[in-house]
């Protein structure tokens, strides 16, 4: 199968060819917060002679297409086509939210701290409801959630189609093998960090990072992906 | 997740205090009841107690209807944490 070649950037490390990591960053917001930690674990796994990439999802980041018209279903469909173009086996690596479009058949997939949709959702109609308040307006949550039932809303800084809010709003992380879940914090099936997703100060962690690589690298190993 | 109880619930409310507003580990454990917190640690934004309800009902199985939410329950540490108990525990 072929796709057309994307038009969103994708920052690529490492070799160019044997299997690749494929990753997907958390959505909206919590997306900047990881994006260092994210680039500082390619550039461990490209010292461990593993290549990956980070394509921007079709209005995230540098993306010009409009995220009023991003769906969930959309953002899957991009990760597909890049899958489909790579030529190379694919493991796909998500963070929180991005382990909501990471379902695609024939890629293995590794995820971190992944989240329901209503949590998201949750927290950036709290967060638009808090600006508005400090803008004098007081809004409910009843009424932010039927606005945004019917019409686009802006949260958080996006704004977001009601087809959008809707696939938020059930949206679970998919159970398809092979998979492998990691959490923060210590002993099996855990990676020491600080969960940054979670924090407005911008910052990195390095020893995330790693710890990011050497489990990936591991799970590319025993899942038979090397 | 089941909680047993109370002291579940506070080492929870820390936890996510510590990781929604990034302040230390130690910093979080000198907490006590009367710890002053909306006002009195500049993390402690109103857009940082979006995340922080979402994290508290995600980590303790609770729903937080957002109109009971007032600048009572951030108050202090001590008035945080029963807010949390009574709704995890009920």
């Amino acid at each position: 199968m072929s796709a057309a070649a994307s038009p969103e950037q994708i920052v690529r490390d490492g070799p160019a060819t044997g299997p690749a990591v494929l990753f997907v960053l958390p959505l909206f917001e919590e997306a900047n917060r990881l994006r260092r930690t994210v680039r500082l674990a390619m550039r461990a796994l490209a010292e461990r002679g593993v290549g990956s990439t980070l394509p921007d999802l079709p209005g995230q980041n540098e993306s010009l297409v409009p995220t009023v018209d991003a769906t969930l279903t959309n953002w899957r469909a991009a990760l597909a086509g890049h899958i489909a173009n790579a030529d190379r086996p694919v493991l796909v690596a998500s963070i929180r939210g991005g382990a909501l479009i990471d379902d695609i058949a024939g890629a293995a997939r590794w995820r971190l701290a992944p989240v329901r949709g209503a949590s998201l959702l949750k927290t950036m109609m709290r967060t638009r409801i808090a600006g508005d308040r400090e803008a004098g307006l007081d809004t409910s949550m009843a009424e932010l959630e039927a606005k945004a039932t019917n019409e686009a809303v802006r949260l958080a800084g996006n704004v977001l189609s009601p087809a959008m809010i809707a696939q938020l709003r059930v949206a679970e992380p998919a159970a398809l093998a092979p998979c492998r879940d990691v959490a923060l914090g210590a002993g099996d099936n855990a990676l020491p960090g600080r969960p940054l997703w979670l924090q407005a100060e911008p910052g990195e962690d390095a020893g995330l990072a790693t710890a990011i690589a050497n489990d990936i690298n591991a799970w590319m190993t025993s899942c038979e992906i090397i | 997740m089941i909680f047993e109880g109370a002291d579940t619930v506070e080492a929870t409310v820390r936890a996510v205090l510590r990781d929604v507003l990034g302040i230390d580990e130690a910093r979080v454990a000198g907490f006590d009841a009367q710890t002053e917190l909306f006002g009195s640690l500049p993390e402690l934004d109103s857009m940082a107690v979006a995340g922080l309800l979402t994290e508290l009902e995600d980590r303790l199985g609770m729903t937080v209807d957002d109109d009971e939410v007032d600048g009572e329950i951030f108050e202090n540490f001590g008035a945080l944490v029963r807010f949390a108990q009574t709704k995890a525990l009920g």
